[in-house]
């Protein structure tokens, strides 16, 4: 595929003996964002982890297979390189609850030891709240700590974290499902927009989300792909029998 | 009758005033146990409190007055001390503890603990003694820290593993999914969100420590001099209470008293502390 930034190779997680992830080829494009959609366990979220490494925090997770960035296997680099150019939001709002929205937003810098000028963080800063349209509700208190703005906000502010890096690919792991609607609008206004600009992976479970940013739009089942294609194809005229069912509501 | 209604009804209801009953007492005979302990020692203490008793040494046997200028300086520098060996190791461990829950090393380093917190002081003293007095041949104040650092470590260790493992998961994910170091996640992000918890466990460490003789027998030994030398023998306040209560002299047993009151105050000082930090520092996730 042209302008490929991941590509993964028989991707296999397994916990224990349960193999969640069973051999997973696909390639994700470059600047568009790409929906991971599919019934509950069907292995989206471990392999949004398997991105970022995060299952080395788990003892007995086992990523077999390989996941390329551009043409570097992961697996091989550093893990914290690999986190730093490839952010990612979680299920629930996750602000470090002891730090100011400020430092929240430049917390990838210090927890990383990069030293910036004080202009420098502020334009950091600025620029990552307007990217996910907080800066207008915040800036007179941004000394304040994180954990005081409401759920959707602090899911920004985490969106502001990552965005605040300049990472290549963003991963989103059902970034809305903890949020009311309204939060939830605002959020996937914010991923449109953000469209274009960065690569963006979203696990997701709400279909109408799926269809309304994503470019293309991955079907798993049961830890393996069944369908990937565009948005448009995969909602209007899936091949795959199971990935119509899913869509239409007959089980899922 | 329906099968809906209880039966019994009357016998519950008794039975229930009596636990209600049962609770309230024995809640009220352990506050008021500790109450009457405390009044004793104020009303016994509180008038042998003068400023001679802050200011000046221990004068000769049968001379009247002096103080425990000597003993209030040499408890705080054996316990300051002590924390400052014991903080850093207790805290390192309930770290690991907290970050391998599950692994046969923790466990067995948790056991550990366990045994280390029932051990008599006295032991710990005389182990100390063996092991360091001996072989430099004198009494010193640190060997008396020491002694007290390790009966400090198990409250440490304990409230910081039990702190840490309340934090949320997702707090640590975000700091590595951002790329920190595990240094870094620990001392920026996890030890600040349990930092009111960490605290409080050293609090109760030194709280502890503060009171103990028994170890200070075969270390710290005891000195009638004003000593900041840590190599040298220094008194503490429990040593001096030890020593003038078991004494024929009233005036000692006076000073005993006095000495009594300062330790309980400052016991009291501590726990206020904890619980000012505690709700001060409350972290909210």
């Amino acid at each position: 595929m042209e302008g490929t930034i991941l590509r993964t190779e028989n991707l296999r997680v397994s916990f224990g003996d349960n193999l969640v992830v069973k051999g997973i080829n696909m390639e994700i494009a470059e600047k568009k964002v790409t929906a991971f959609m599919g019934p509950s366990g069907c292995g989206k979220t471990t392999i949004l982890r398997a991105i970022n490494r995060l299952h080395e925090l788990t003892p007995e997770a086992k990523v077999e297979g390989k996941i390329f960035l551009h043409t570097e296997n992961i697996n091989e680099m550093e893990a914290m390189t690999v986190r730093r150019r490839v952010g990612m939001v979680f299920q629930r709002p996750n602000p470090f609850p002891t730090m100011s929205i400020f430092e929240n937003v430049i917390s990838g810098f210090t927890l990383n030891g990069i030293k910036l000028k004080t202009d420098e963080k502020n334009h950091i800063v600025e620029d990552a709240l307007k990217k996910v349209a907080l800066w207008d509700e915040v800036k007179d208190h941004l000394k304040k700590r994180a954990t005081s703005l409401s759920g959707g906000q602090q899911q920004r502010l985490c969106l502001a974290r990552a965005v605040a890096m300049k990472p290549e690919v963003i991963l989103l792991d059902e970034p809305t499902s903890a949020l009311d609607p309204l939060s939830t609008a605002k959020i996937e206004d914010l991923l449109y927009e953000l469209k274009g600009n960065y690569t963006l992976i979203i696990v997701t479970h709400n279909m109408q989300q799926a269809a309304r940013i994503s470019d293309m739009t991955a079907f798993f089942y049961l830890g393996e792909l069944l369908e990937y294609d565009d948005t448009k194809k995969v909602f209007t005229n899936p091949k795959n029998e199971k990935t119509q069912n899913y869509i239409t509501g007959r089980f899922g | 009758m329906t099968p809906y209604d209880i039966q019994g009804l009357k016998g519950r209801r008794i039975k229930d005033k009596i636990f209600t009953a049962m609770v309230w007492g024995l809640t009220f005979s352990c506050l008021a146990v500790v109450f009457i302990i405390l009044f004793y020692i104020f009303e016994k203490g509180i008038g042998s409190l003068n400023w001679a008793i802050f200011s000046q040494n221990p004068k000769p046997v049968g001379e009247n007055g002096g103080g425990m200028l000597n003993a209030i300086v040499g408890s705080l520098m054996v316990v300051s001390i002590a924390a400052i060996l014991a903080i850093p190791v207790g805290v390192s461990v309930g770290i690991y503890l907290a970050e391998n829950r599950g692994r046969k090393l923790s466990d067995r380093i948790a056991l550990a603990v366990d045994v280390l917190q029932g051990i008599p002081s006295i032991v710990i003293g005389i182990v100390i003694y063996v092991w360091i007095v001996k072989p430099t041949g004198k009494f010193s104040s640190y060997s008396g820290s020491i002694a007290l650092a390790i009966m400090m470590l198990p409250p440490i260790i304990k409230n910081t593993e039990e702190t840490l493992i309340l934090i949320p998961t997702t707090l640590k994910e975000a700091s590595l999914a951002l790329g920190a170091s595990y240094f870094r996640t620990t001392v920026k992000v996890m030890l600040p969100a349990g930092i009111g918890g960490i605290f409080s466990g050293c609090i109760i460490g030194i709280a502890r420590i503060a009171g103990e003789v028994a170890p200070l027998l075969f270390t710290a030994f005891g000195n009638p001099a004003l000593n900041f030398n840590i190599l040298k023998p220094v008194d503490t306040i429990p040593k001096v209470i030890f020593t003038y209560a078991s004494s024929p002299y009233d005036d000692w047993h006076r000073i005993a008293w006095g000495g009594s009151v300062i330790l309980v105050s400052f016991i009291i000082l501590l726990n206020t502390i904890i619980k000012i930090f505690e709700s001060r520092w409350k972290v909210q996730f």
